[in-house]
């Protein structure tokens, strides 16, 4: 038994869709539900996450790395999206002293 | 021990980990939850053969986006006392939403048909350094390098962003 035969040994392609895709609405439920900036973007993170997930199943059941490469470039994605946001977050929490989304109404006007 | 039994209960660890991320209070834990679910995606990672991903998921998530993440929310001192509170009523709609989408995901996929079998492919080394490296540097080259352009252009949006601007708006 190697690990590299985990779609040869009786797990189905289908166990990792129904997972990624748990992920991904557990995520959608994060970010309707929660009103901390922060952690909306944790949550996409995770959404992020299931994604590359499902990618990474799919090219190892197909045999093709592409879909490995894939992941990389969301990755880097990711990791500019977080740091923008982040700044984006510090310098809205300099303003307003709070990081609830509800209270982010200042151009309501 | 089968790899299905080892499958089903990472991944069983990985739906509970990102179910506390969004149900914990403290937004710290909420932060360390994610660290947990990012271990648990690697590891499934690992179980696919995926070892590049599986290390650079660590290293870029766990290791580097996580910690910031953590800064920041030491940075602003965030309490668990001034957390906001969202109403039971938006909550459960929320959750409804979330249950509809993952119907209509699965529903979808359900009829999707999968075309190539697995067991043509025997030798499952795609995940290694050397077959990855040698993809990216020839078929996603280009790719590769605007992705350095978009990490430039991250990194002075972000020092734009955080710099402390002169006057500030009242």
């Amino acid at each position: 038994m190697t690990l590299a035969g985990i779609f040869q040994s009786g797990v189905s392609i289908q166990f990792y869709m129904v997972l990624a895709t748990l992920l991904f609405s557990i995520g959608a439920v994060g970010v309707l539900v929660r009103r901390n900036a922060i952690i909306l973007l944790m949550c996409i993170e995770l959404m992020l996450n299931s994604v590359n997930l499902l990618l990474v199943a799919f090219s190892t059941y197909f045999g093709k790395a592409d879909g490995q490469i894939f992941v990389f470039f969301i990755m880097v994605v990711a990791a500019a999206e977080a740091t923008v946001g982040l700044s984006i977050l510090v310098m809205a929490y300099r303003n307003l002293r709070t990081t609830d989304v509800g209270l982010f109404n200042k151009l309501k006007g | 021990m089968s790899l299905e039994l080892i499958a089903t209960i990472l991944g069983g660890l990985t739906v509970g980990s990102a179910l506390m991320v969004v149900l914990s209070k403290h937004p710290v834990r909420s932060v360390l939850y994610l660290v947990l679910t990012f271990f648990m995606i690697s590891s499934n990672y690992i179980l696919m053969n995926a070892q590049f991903i599986a290390v650079v998921n660590i290293i870029v998530y766990a290791g580097a986006i996580m910690v910031l993440f953590l800064f920041v929310l030491m940075l602003l001192n965030l309490k668990q006392e001034n957390e906001p509170r969202t109403s039971f009523l938006i909550k459960i709609a929320s959750v409804l939403a979330g249950g509809a989408l993952f119907t209509v995901f699965i529903a979808a996929l359900k009829d999707g048909v999968v075309i190539a079998a697995s067991s043509v492919v025997e030798a499952n080394d795609q995940g290694l350094v050397q077959n990855l490296g040698q993809l990216l540097f020839t078929k996603y080259v280009l790719p590769f390098e605007v992705s350095s352009v978009l990490f430039i252009a991250a990194m002075v949006g972000a020092v734009m962003l955080a710099k402390r601007e002169k006057q500030m708006i009242d």
